[in-house]
């Protein structure tokens, strides 16, 4: 059948199984915008500007466990996008983005809303394509959903110039996207494995650290949860990874590295094996390479092979999706028919309860306030049983958030961990809302963070999205401001708010709920509001104590068993 | 070290910009990089020249078969293999310069008498930078180089 460019569009997202695309129309997008009108096999979802689709089909997809999809023009349209396409890419979330591009035959020619985003969006994407013939474009859309949820999953570009999008040719579905220069590894090499369990099992001090690839890998949080009960062995959480073990299970550590538990960093610092899974040695999570985990064999699984010895030299890399590896793992165990180091492990156990009494994430709360933003946190967590999805923005709230709030499942946790990107959270509510509109959704964000994209309260509104915003608000930019107090004498240079918006009569007036709390009386009856049945989001603006900062701390640059603890 | 690799990738447009842009971001350096098509026109054969040390080139090899239209990659550098770069350069005119040439065994394939000549040359790296230090700095008008290209010695072939 013959159809049109943007009919081949609609087509080709119908057979993906799209069901929600994020986008914002413009003049190079028309012919698509004109098409997805007259379409009903999903639903496009409005934002407010482009930085916020990106940012709502990412949150979307960890929530979903789809790929996000994303419609923006050209120029201006795209280039906002670049910084959800780099932090998608960043965080290893499958995300496809198609960007209109002026007509093929003004390419080059400085046209209006003309930029090569083909050219800027090479190092933010896993790949991106330029559609030039409309009978390439089923075929290229079928290959950026391949590419961006296999393997290492990450952002993909499909630039589609006006032009592609009127003209017409036979439509033809590519049954399969066989690609001889992309054939991601799925299965871990069975020698490797072997001799992994033989090193997990003669373990006398073992650690599991688990990523995000956990995540991406579905499935792959309950055998994680198996394997450490197996080996009886702690795991400790990188922020991309929390969730992949429940907050209460006690072979839990907490979070590792920069912010992480004094038990956690401990751990891996007197460690014999080392087995990260799903994770990339990133430096916030290692501190000083030299010092990392100095006595410990590792075994680092990845479906990434660039991941494995770049940071950290693998002893046993496993190359492999972690579902796959663990599942291998297991079976590998039974087969092998040996237990762990029982005796052992007692010893190390010991150690570590001792470790644990140090209380690292330990806070006083005192009954007259300053409400400390730990404490909100920790309200929420109870309000919601550790059972909401939660979304931040960047900073101070997103470590008091990973810290304090108790997972108890995986794919709930929704934060900017490796591009580190202010304005993520309220945006990747929007998307989360969209794959689990019966789920409690809350945001938690800071003053700083949330102006970044605060224009999404317009979408929200728009979708009656019962999204809860917890803004703890200290009139800072509180990380930066930490560093400063830290490590620069306490100037703070341009880190602190002379001029805030009355955040409660500014979320009113995008049409939620808006309300303020100063004291904790005042935060439980927030809080409680805003759990209850409301018919779109609920703002909260809580005054937090303004100098709290978040420990325990590895300083930049030194070893994790180097803290601060307070 | 210095090290050849030799890469198969698919003949698409912005292929050399996604070698190149790999090694600018990640702080690698590139010596030379030369391309073209092989007797499959769907594939093109890249030879580049890098340096590193071990764990820098293997993240080179791992980052450069990680971008999506590359086929394969191969370091012949501790391969028994044969290099080989062409020069072009123009020489003002002397019987001196000729003489160099003509010992060298290079081509002479442009002569203007009393004014210039165009001598081609192919051989190792290290030959034509003997030619070029002979025939002496202030006798040469303009050079190009390829770069080298390298093939592993041995019945098997890096194909598709």
């Amino acid at each position: 059948m013959k159809m049109t460019g943007a009919e081949i569009f609609v087509e080709c997202l119908k057979r993906e199984g799209v069901e929600v695309i994020f986008g914002y129309p413009g003049g190079a997008v028309l012919p698509i915008y004109d098409a997805i009108f007259q379409q009903s096999h999903f639903k496009h979802i409005l934002v407010r500007h482009e930085q916020a689709a990106l940012h709502a089909a990412n949150g979307y997809a960890r929530v979903s466990g789809k790929c996000g999809v994303s419609l923006v023009t050209s120029g201006p349209g795209a280039t906002n996008a670049v910084t959800g396409l780099a932090d998608s890419n960043s965080d290893s979330i499958p995300n496809v983005c198609f960007t209109g591009q002026v007509p093929s035959y003004l390419i080059g020619t400085d046209a209006f809303q003309e930029a090569d985003i083909i050219g800027i969006t090479r190092s933010a994407t896993k790949h991106n394509f330029l559609v030039k013939d409309v009978k390439d474009l089923a075929k290229i859309i079928r290959q950026a959903f391949h590419i961006a949820t296999s393997g290492r999953p990450g952002s993909v570009v499909v630039d589609i110039p006006k032009d592609v999008g009127l003209a017409s040719c036979e439509f033809v579905w590519p049954e399969s996207v066989a690609m001889r220069s992309y054939q991601p590894v799925v299965e871990g090499h069975p020698g490797q494995v072997k001799k992994a369990v033989k090193a997990m099992l003669k373990a006398k001090r073992p650690v599991l650290y688990s990523g995000g690839g956990v995540m991406n890998a579905r499935g792959s949080a309950e055998l994680l949860l198996k394997l450490c009960h197996q080996l009886n062995a702690p795991v400790t959480n990188t922020l991309m990874g929390l969730g992949g073990i429940p907050y209460d299970d006690s072979h839990f550590l907490g979070m590792l590295g920069m912010h992480g538990t004094y038990e956690a960093n401990m751990a891996v610092s007197h460690c014999d094996l080392l087995v990260s899974v799903g994770a990339r040695f990133d430096d916030r999570v290692t501190g000083r390479l030299d010092a990392f985990a100095p006595d410990a064999k590792i075994i680092h699984i990845d479906v990434d092979p660039t991941s494995v010895s770049k940071n950290v030299h693998a002893d046993l890399p496993i190359v492999g999706d972690v579902a796959v590896v663990l599942q291998q793992i297991l079976d590998e165990i039974s087969h092998q028919g040996k237990t762990h180091n029982i005796e052992a492990l007692k010893l190390w156990w010991q150690q570590i309860v001792e470790w644990r009494e140090v209380n690292s994430l330990g806070f006083e709360q005192s009954n007259e306030g300053p409400i400390k933003p730990q404490t909100v946190i920790r309200k929420v967590h109870e309000i919601t049983k550790g059972d909401a999805i939660v979304t931040t923005d960047v900073g101070q709230h997103q470590m008091w958030a990973a810290q304090h709030y108790g997972f108890k499942k995986p794919h709930r946790w929704l934060t900017s961990g490796g591009l580190g990107t202010m304005g993520y959270g309220l945006p990747a509510a929007v998307g989360a809302a969209m794959a689990a509109p019966d789920e409690p959704i809350v945001c938690f964000t800071g003053d700083a963070s949330i102006q970044m994209c605060i224009q999404e309260l317009a979408t929200a509104y728009q979708y009656r999205q019962k999204i809860v915003v917890v803004l703890l608000n200290n009139a800072y930019m509180g990380m930066v401001r930490q560093w400063q107090e830290m490590f620069h004498e306490s100037r703070f240079s341009h880190s602190y708010f002379d001029s805030l918006p009355d955040f409660a009569m500014l979320a009113e007036a995008y049409g939620g709920v808006g309300l303020r709390a100063d004291t904790l009386d005042e935060l439980d009856a927030a809080l409680a509001t805003a759990f209850s049945t409301q018919e779109s989001f609920v703002f909260i603006d809580v005054a937090v104590a303004k100098e709290e900062n978040v420990f325990p701390m590895v300083p930049a640059g030194a070893a994790l068993n180097e803290m601060v603890l307070s | 070290m210095r090290h050849t690799i030799t890469i198969l990738v698919e003949n698409e447009f912005g292929v050399l910009t996604r070698i190149a842009g790999l090694f600018s971001a990640r702080g690698y350096n590139i010596e030379s990089l030369s391309v073209a098509p092989t007797m499959d026109e769907t594939v093109s054969r890249v030879s580049l020249v890098t340096r590193g040390d071990e764990k820098v080139i293997e993240q080179i090899k791992k980052q450069l078969n990680k971008l999506i239209p590359v086929i394969k990659t191969e370091d012949i550098s501790f391969m028994v293999h044969l290099e080989r770069e062409m020069l072009m350069v123009k020489v003002k005119d002397s019987d001196e310069s000729l003489a160099l040439a003509d010992e060298a065994r290079a081509k002479i394939v442009d002569h203007e008498q009393g004014s210039y000549f165009i001598a081609e040359l192919t051989g190792k790296t290290e030959k034509i930078d003997q030619f070029l230090k002979d025939i002496g700095e202030k006798n040469i008008i303009e050079i190009t180089r390829t770069g080298p290209v390298g093939m592993r010695r041995g019945i098997e072939g890096f194909v598709v």
